[in-house]
């Protein structure tokens, strides 16, 4: 059958198809939806993790049971897992398994635009770079063959682009499929996957010979692809770049490397020779030109042409191969921007009802008192108006530990630190029990929306409901914060505009160790959030204060009514946005926004 | 016989603009093309700008199209249309749903939603066809405000010349059931924007 499949929905059937009995990953754009599709197919087991070491830690005990397996992240994911995947290009694998990166050039959503491929040389184990949803899926079984035949893990790149374009995918319908018990557990004879110092000293020199042997595989392998045209130019490609080559130079030869560590630098040289001008067009890092020079083969252009940040582009391979002096087709015009109008932009915002509102309506009240730290998630918005409250954020889990250092470098504000459910148990658990050991004065607010928002609601163990739908164990976030030494501990409704305030104000003045408040209200794109009827603002009250302005709504606009006694326009409520949260009508001071007639 | 086309679809987290940009690249194949698309998301729930590429051609490379290189743009959202007006190509057409969608920035009064006529304006100076559609009062009038993407694609296939019967059974296949009746109507009514 032949179907349009995104990338990540094609790395989900490649891992079925090549028999992945267990996976997996912790959320993160653009890598979801890769273990959202796997959990779909029969006869596996699919997880969330609490983070991505946890991930492939789970995969990597799946492994050494003898399962293929894979672990799936997003890039800056596996700066979490790296302490364990870089021990583990030392023990080797036994089940096939695959790390799938997701890379995420141009930052879309992301805190930096990370070239993983980095790691695999840093690791000594093989990247694999597919360049459409076909490749996707073909290179999954090639990467597990890898695997398990060099008994290394193997890392599955996707980027952005790949992970969410469709294209075509031909595959025979998937069948039922039974799940198999593992053989009865083997106990290694020579040991090599308990990795003490001296077991790493032996396996060092393995690890090397094992990546000189991928290399030589690699000079055949069909995954490097020869494409002869003019051989006045050559272009060496990899991933999404190559569709950019594709079309740019077409006509031209073309090496496409379907992995881009180890390079097969023998086929490279001998292409190399045959054309006149060796380009290398790479996203994001010279990673592969690098390779090459330091092998002493002549690269004609690489990155002096083309860009070293962002994400590539039809545009930037043209204007850059236009640089080199390559005779492409030039495009036949262009239409101007609009630039006679200004165009506002369109940031997100939080929606309507989110339950992340109240509480950084409050924080903007209190911020003058206090440092913020912040963490990653929707309640990120709150560094943008109209809260602007956030002063630092860096990465997941980090905000109780950097409230905590700046506490005991002898800040003179209140520190407070807000985090979401899912980040929490990510790793907010450790950071927390450093601040109750050292016992330091943080405001830890837990924005405890029921879900994992960002990255598309997915559960997480405080929700307790697993990716295929079991229901297990919630985890009570104020009973494991008690249970860890916090003497402050409080629940309030997040849609409780005082509430939040009068808890905010009393954990900042707590002065025995962390206080933790926790912030509780369902994401309304979560079955337990229940819409209301929308509210309305009556013009006969309405003194055009704009203090419903402050909570930052959607729904919330300008009327074209104006306030006679200063001339400001009114406010007015749209009613299809608004899902009745009241935290503007709790904010009004004189009393004008009222629940609608519906 | 179409060969080759580049479509952006753009607008507004919630509008439907990724369903709707299935729908076409389905079209694309069911018209004997390769077809592909890509879509840039991140932010999308919470109300942030939406774009979404589909290309036809016998053999498509890259899944994105080129500034400059756009036959049709289709915007759900009047404001979005002026956005990505430089990535239709001289000559290229756009289809634009009337609706406006005011960004937070113009809620807060720090920013003005410009003139809706002084807009199309501006886009007729620059594109071939320009094609408003009232979306939203034909979704209405069809029974579901969540036809909006039916309404448009219908537009769509008028204008480009296309069986309809292709567009209309590729939407069919993608919603439940018990719409099927309401899509119908919607695909009508958006077929007649084209023409006025
Ligand atoms: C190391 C890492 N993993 C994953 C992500 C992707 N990511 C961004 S926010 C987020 C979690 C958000 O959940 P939560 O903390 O509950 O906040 P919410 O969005 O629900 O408000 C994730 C997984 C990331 N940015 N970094
Ligand atoms: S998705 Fe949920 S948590 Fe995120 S902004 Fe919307 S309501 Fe708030």
């Amino acid at each position: 059958m032949k179907k349009l499949l995104s990338g990540n929905e094609a790395i989900a059937l490649g891992a079925w198809e090549a028999g992945v009995q267990y996976a997996s990953a912790y959320p993160g754009t653009p890598s979801t939806e890769i273990l959202e599709n796997f959990a779909l197919y029969p006869g596996i087991k699919a997880e969330w993790a609490s983070n991505e070491k946890v991930a492939l830690d789970n995969a990597i005990g799946a492994s050494f049971g003898g399962a293929r397996t894979i672990a799936v992240m997003k890039h800056v994911g596996v700066n979490v897992a790296a302490d364990s995947l870089m021990s583990l290009s030392y023990t080797g694998v036994k089940g096939g398994l695959v790390l799938v990166s997701a890379d995420d050039p141009g930052a879309f959503s992301s805190q930096n635009e990370q070239d993983n491929r980095q790691y695999a040389r840093f690791g000594k184990f093989p990247c694999l770079d597919p360049a459409d949803s076909e490749d996707a899926r073909r290179f999954m079984a090639t990467a597990l063959e890898v695997s398990e035949r060099s008994q290394t893990p193997v890392l599955l790149r996707s980027t952005t682009r790949l992970s969410h374009s469709k294209s075509v995918v031909e595959f025979t319908e998937p069948q039922a499929r039974e799940f198999q018990p593992l053989p009865k557990f083997e106990r290694e004879g020579e040991v090599t996957r308990v990795i003490i110092p001296a077991i790493a000293r032996r396996r060092h020199p393995e690890i090397e010979q094992r990546l000189q042997a991928v290399a030589e595989w690699a000079e055949s392998a069909a995954i490097n692809r020869l494409e002869w045209g003019d051989k006045r130019i050559g272009v060496l490609s990899t991933g999404i770049a190559y569709q950019y080559v594709r079309e740019i130079f077409a006509g031209y030869s073309i090496l496409k490397l379907g992995m881009s560590y180890p390079l097969p630098l023998d086929k490279i040289r001998a292409f190399a020779t045959e054309v006149e001008e060796l380009i290398v067009v790479e996203e994001l890092d010279p990673f592969i030109e690098d390779q090459l020079r330091a092998a002493g083969i002549k690269v004609a252009h690489g990155k002096d042409i083309f860009p070293l940040c962002g994400e590539l582009t039809l545009a930037k391979v043209r204007a850059g191969a236009i640089q080199a002096g390559v005779p492409v087709e030039p495009l036949p015009g262009k239409v101007a921007p609009l630039a006679e109008l200004a165009i506002p932009s369109r940031p997100p915002a939080l929606c309507p009802s989110c339950p992340h509102r109240a509480f950084f309506y409050n924080m903007a009240r209190q911020k003058r008192h206090a440092m913020i730290a912040g963490d990653i998630g929707c309640y990120s918005m709150g560094v943008m108006e109209p809260y602007k409250s956030m002063d630092m954020l860096i990465s997941m889990g980090a905000s109780i530990g950097m409230a905590h250092g700046f506490k005991q470098a002898g800040g003179q504000e209140s520190a407070v630190a807000t985090i979401g459910d899912s980040t929490f148990f990510h790793s907010g658990l450790s950071p927390l029990a450093a601040a109750v050991y050292n016992h330091v004065n943080i405001t830890v607010a837990v924005l405890d929306n029921r879900i994992t928002a960002m990255t598309g609601q997915q559960e997480n163990p405080g929700t307790g409901i697993t990716l295929q739908g079991e229901a297990g164990r919630e985890i009570d976030i104020a009973e494991v914060v008690r249970a860890m030494g916090v003497t402050f501990v409080e629940e309030v409704d997040a849609w409780d505009v005082a509430a939040v305030a009068k808890t905010l104000k009393a954990a900042m003045q707590h002065q025995d160790g962390p206080a933790v408040m926790v912030v509780r209200g369902a994401c309304i794109f979560t079955p337990h959030f229940k819409p209301q009827a929308s509210l309305q603002v009556d013009p006969e009250k309405c003194i055009a204060c704009g203090v419903c302005f402050k909570v930052g709504c959607p729904a919330i606009l300008k009327s074209e009514r104006i306030y006679e006694k200063t001339g400001k326009q009114q406010t007015k409520i749209d009613p299809l946005l608004c899902t009745g949260c009241t935290v503007c009508q709790q904010v009004c001071p004189v009393g004008a926004i009222e629940r609608g007639s519906e | 016989m179409i060969k080759h086309k580049n479509f952006l679809f753009v607008g507004v987290g919630g509008q439907g603009v990724l369903t709707a940009s299935d729908i076409a690249a389905q079209v694309g194949l069911d018209l004997g093309l390769d077809a592909k698309k890509s879509e840039v998301h991140g932010f999308s729930q919470r109300g942030g700008v939406v774009e979404s590429h589909i290309r036809w051609a016998p053999r498509v490379g890259s899944p994105t199209c080129e500034k400059g290189t756009v036959d049709v743009l289709l915007a759900f959202e009047l404001l979005e249309a002026a956005r990505w007006i430089d990535w239709l190509k001289p000559g290229g057409d756009i289809i634009v749903n009337r609706q406006q969608i005011t960004p937070m920035s113009v809620n807060l009064g720090q920013a003005n939603y410009p003139d809706a006529e002084a807009l199309l304006a501006a886009l007729e100076k620059r594109a071939g066809r320009v094609i408003p559609v009232e979306a939203l009062p034909l979704a209405e009038k069809a029974g579901n405000v969540r036809t909006i993407n039916t309404v448009l694609l219908a537009t769509l296939s008028a204008l480009l010349e296309t069986d309809p019967q292709l567009w209309e059974n590729a939407i069919l296949r993608r919603v439940p059931k018990r719409y099927a009746e309401v899509n119908k109507v919607a695909f009508k009514l958006g077929q007649a924007a084209a023409k006025k």
